[in-house]
């Protein structure tokens, strides 16, 4: 049964770790803007895809 | 159905969605409505940033308007006010943009280096419309950083009150995150910890009881030193002012909680209450972050100093120069350029004044001005440049020293809420009964370890959990659902407030009128021929009316105008295809005076005959009849007009008696006219919209600030009320008094509770399982009652 005091302390390390890692996201500012990031992530890295068609095209030519 | 689609689009300005006009401006196949239009799309295609236009369709907004200055921004004194961090290689600045509104703004405003590479980086903040900009100093300058935004249609606003929210807000709601996240975290791993206890150890597992027992009490250490700490500092406080506010018994109850836990463990008598002190704080903590709910887009706290410009132009030695607002002193010359704001009283110089005070009084027709006459802070010039000569500081202005009126310094009086009243009498029967039953113990038995038990035990038990959290949850469940309908309040307070309203002023113009829906009607007759020269005429005016009737005739250029002239006030006149055409005031056209000035009216005169006339009648807000018939049953209504009183005979359906109707305020006078009827015990609130009600609103019990587009400037009020909810005000306030019901039938469900657990302590019974599901059984039925029964009236108030 000593078995507990291990397991016990290791169940909290883990809790505290997770702890500390909402107070890190909470200090560099990651809840200050909850909605933008979202909008963010969705957007296309459109660069490459619209000079490859036009490279095609001179190709073309 | 999708045929119709396309036609639509082919009939709207590509870029912002408006009505195209006859003669469409056209680039890459794509129709603009005006140029400023045409020239974002020309940016955007330059620098392969068309992706714009597909992630939203007419993402952008109107650029009709839209000759901003700003050479302001070459002067470093002003830019060092204005910039956040800058060093030998890079500056950051956050700027406020009002037309942020989708996600096509985001993924623009973001790809800003694609325009101008100097830029490092740009980040948005949506829901507070700020973004965040990052430029080599070496490349380029803030006043082009600045002009690369509103050549693309996103001019930041910049004030002399910063529009940029600061950190300091976040930073104590970030504090407040932090302690919640502690407490949940403690409540969390001591409820694991202790649920041996309440389930009975074996002889086997009891050897470990004392170690959960030390292992709770070192997790409640942080519970209250860190977390709870603030309802200790509030207490002391508060008693030291001889104020006995709910915070008194809860700090009370989490002392007496911690100390008999620590004296159960230390002694192994008893598991202690470590559970529910640290359930007792996690709830109470978000019961708090509830009631500080704040709208990111919305500022209640602006004064003129967020509408006037940080700097106006001076003239001095014939040369232009920028100079901050601050150092405008009296003799100097400034010019203000067309849509520029006069930022001082100021005598007109040189130039034609044709001034909007829409943001000073909401009338929207603009006023002329002469040379020599003495022009008030706060308009806005509308066509060409002029100067002026300043003859007051800023602040001395006739409308900025409202200002210095002492209502803006002291603090309004604090709303007393029923929580705050009903805590008092708790907080002295809760010591009587814990007393008593003490008193009772030692004497009748002398049983001091009863006696202390049953006195800890009653604090412990009695601790208003329940009873803290029923108003916070009901105000911000009501919040949410105005903010639904758009009826915004600065804070949980103002509900109660609202509640007990029992006179209600209104402003005349812009508040219950429309500035936009106006109908237009003709006296008289007229064939489509000669409505096709007025519109031909009217076009060539920049003139309010003249435009809306160019709108309301809605017909295609077809003649031009010859000998075209306007004569500011009066009217204008013009040869379209050999017609003599004339529109203007009665005076203008040669009409004898009349006296019917309800309305204004545009008289019409094609070839010397005259036709008739249009008019412009004044338009009441939606529903503003069934508003005043609803709320006139129950309080008294008032009207405050800085105008003329021509509206006073339509307005008297309105306003029964006559004497609550006064024109020709001042907005000291509306100032003083609220504190007159609130020295004569009435709540009132005010209904505004200009920065001259600003004095009103303020002095008002609740000073509701009414705008048809809420990022638009509105002054200092409680409640921003978009135009377009006006006609709900009477089921806001029908909402706020059943707000006020439900918090007083939650605090008697959870005097109920109390009284229970009550009826244990005070015989020294008080088992630590039995008060650690007491407290969160408590806790959530009020959560439930108090959201489910927001909602229930809600529906009935038809808000939901």
């Amino acid at each position: 049964m000593n078995m507990i005091y291990f397991l016990i302390g290791c169940s909290i390390l883990l809790a505290l770790i997770f702890l500390a890692a909402f107070f890190w996201a909470s200090k560099t500012g990651q809840h200050d803007d909850t909605y933008t990031p979202g909008v963010r992530i969705l957007f296309d890295d459109e660069i490459r895809e619209e000079s490859s068609p036009e490279k095609s095209d001179q190709d073309h030519f | 159905m999708f045929e119709q689609k396309t036609v639509e689009t082919e009939t709207q300005c590509y870029h912002c969605g408006d009505d195209l006009p006859a003669t469409p401006y056209q680039l890459d196949n794509r129709n603009f409505c005006c140029a400023g239009c045409k020239g974002v799309y020309q940016i955007l295609s330059v620098h392969n940033l068309c992706n714009y236009y597909a992630y939203n369709d007419v993402p952008g907004q109107t650029q009709k308007q839209q000759n901003s200055h700003f050479e302001y921004l070459g002067e470093p004194k002003i830019v060092a006010g204005l910039i956040d961090y800058t060093d030998d290689k890079i500056t950051s600045i956050t700027l406020y943009i009002p037309a942020i509104h989708c996600s096509s703004c985001i993924w623009l405003l973001e790809n800003l280096y694609k325009i101008n590479p100097a830029i490092v980086q740009s980040r948005i903040d949506f829901l507070k419309k700020q973004v965040a900009i990052t430029f080599k100093n070496q490349e380029t300058t803030l006043k082009l950083v600045v002009e690369t935004l509103a050549a693309i249609g996103y001019e930041p606003q910049i004030s002399l009150q910063d529009v940029v929210k600061k950190q300091i807000s976040d930073f104590s709601q970030r504090k407040l995150v932090s302690k919640i996240a502690v407490a949940g975290f403690c409540f969390g791993n001591v409820m694991l910890l202790s649920f041996p206890e309440y389930f009975g150890l074996s002889d086997l597992e009891s050897r470990f009881k004392l170690f959960f027992g030390w292992l709770n009490l070192a997790f409640a250490l942080p519970v209250v030193f860190y977390s709870g700490r603030d309802y200790f500092t509030s207490a002391y406080h508060n008693l030291k002012k001889g104020v006995l506010n709910l915070d008194f018994p809860l700090a009370l109850g989490i002392a007496v909680m911690f100390i008999r836990s620590v004296a159960e463990i230390a002694g192994q008598t008893g598991a202690g209450f470590v559970d529910t002190l640290c359930g007792l704080v996690f709830f109470l903590l978000i019961g708090k972050w509830m009631q500080q709910r704040t709208y990111h887009h919305l500022s209640f706290e602006r004064d003129y100093r967020s509408y006037f410009p940080v700097a106006v132009t001076l003239i001095k030695a014939g040369k232009e120069k920028p100079v901050p607002l601050n150092e405008l002193l009296v003799g100097d010359r400034m010019l203000i350029r067309s849509h520029e704001i006069i930022p001082a009283d100021a005598i007109l110089l040189k130039g034609i004044a044709e001034i909007d005070f829409s943001f000073v009084t909401g009338e929207s027709a603009p006023v002329k001005k002469i040379l020599g006459e003495v022009v008030y802070a706060g308009g806005r010039q509308l066509s060409g440049a002029i100067e002026l000569e300043v003859v007051k500081p800023v602040s001395q202005s006739y409308l900025t020293q409202l200002w210095n009126n002492e209502s803006f310094y002291t603090q309004k009086d604090h709303i007393k809420t029923f929580s705050a009243t009903a805590s008092k009498y708790f907080s002295v029967v809760l010591l009587l009964i814990a007393l008593g039953s003490a008193a009772f113990w030692m004497l009748s038995a002398g049983d001091t370890t009863k006696a202390v038990a049953a006195f800890t035990a009653v604090l412990i038990i009695a601790c208003p959990c329940a009873l803290a959290l029923s108003s916070p949850f009901t105000l911000a469940a009501v919040l949410s659902i105005f903010d639904r309908n758009r009826f915004y309040l600065k804070s949980t307070e103002v509900v109660e407030e609202l509640a007990r309203i029992n006179t209600y002023v209104f402003d005349k113009t812009g508040t219950i009128t429309s500035p936009e829906a106006s109908g237009l009607s003709f006296a008289g007759l007229i064939t489509t021929q000669q409505q096709q020269l007025l519109s031909d005429l009217a076009r060539n005016s920049g003139h309010p009316l003249s435009r809306e009737l160019t709108k309301h005739l809605n017909l295609d250029k077809v003649y031009p105008a010859d000998n075209y002239s306007e004569k500011i006030g009066r009217g204008i006149s013009g040869e379209i295809n050999g017609n003599k055409v004339k529109l203007g005031s009665s005076a203008f056209i040669g009409l004898p005076l009349t006296n019917s000035s309800l309305n204004s009216n545009v008289h019409v005169m094609i070839n010397d005959e005259y036709l008739g006339y249009f008019t412009f009648p004044q338009q009441w807000r939606e529903g503003f009849k069934e508003l005043t018939f609803k709320l006139g049953k129950q309080a008294d209504l008032h009207l405050l007009s800085g105008d003329e009183d021509h509206d006073k005979q339509s307005l008297v359906p309105f306003f029964p008696r006559a004497q609550q109707m006064q024109f020709r305020q001042s907005p000291q006078n509306k100032l003083d006219y609220i504190k007159t009827l609130q020295l004569n015990g009435k709540k009132v609130m005010m209904l505004g919209d200009g920065l001259n009600d600003a004095g009103a609103l303020r002095q008002s019990n609740v000073g509701v600030a009414v705008t048809n587009n809420i990022n638009n400037f509105s002054p200092d009020c409680d409640a921003i009320l978009d135009g377009a909810a006006f006609h709900m005000l009477p089921q806001f306030v029908q909402q706020a008094k059943d707000a006020v019901k439900i918090i007083h039938i939650s605090f008697a469900i959870s005097l109920s509770y109390n009284l229970l657990g009550l009826y244990f302590a005070v015989q020294g019974l008080l088992s630590p399982l039995f008060a650690a599901i007491l407290m969160p059984i408590s806790t959530v039925t009020i959560i439930l009652f108090t959201s489910i029964a927001a909602r229930l009236y809600a529906r009935k108030n038809k808000l939901l």
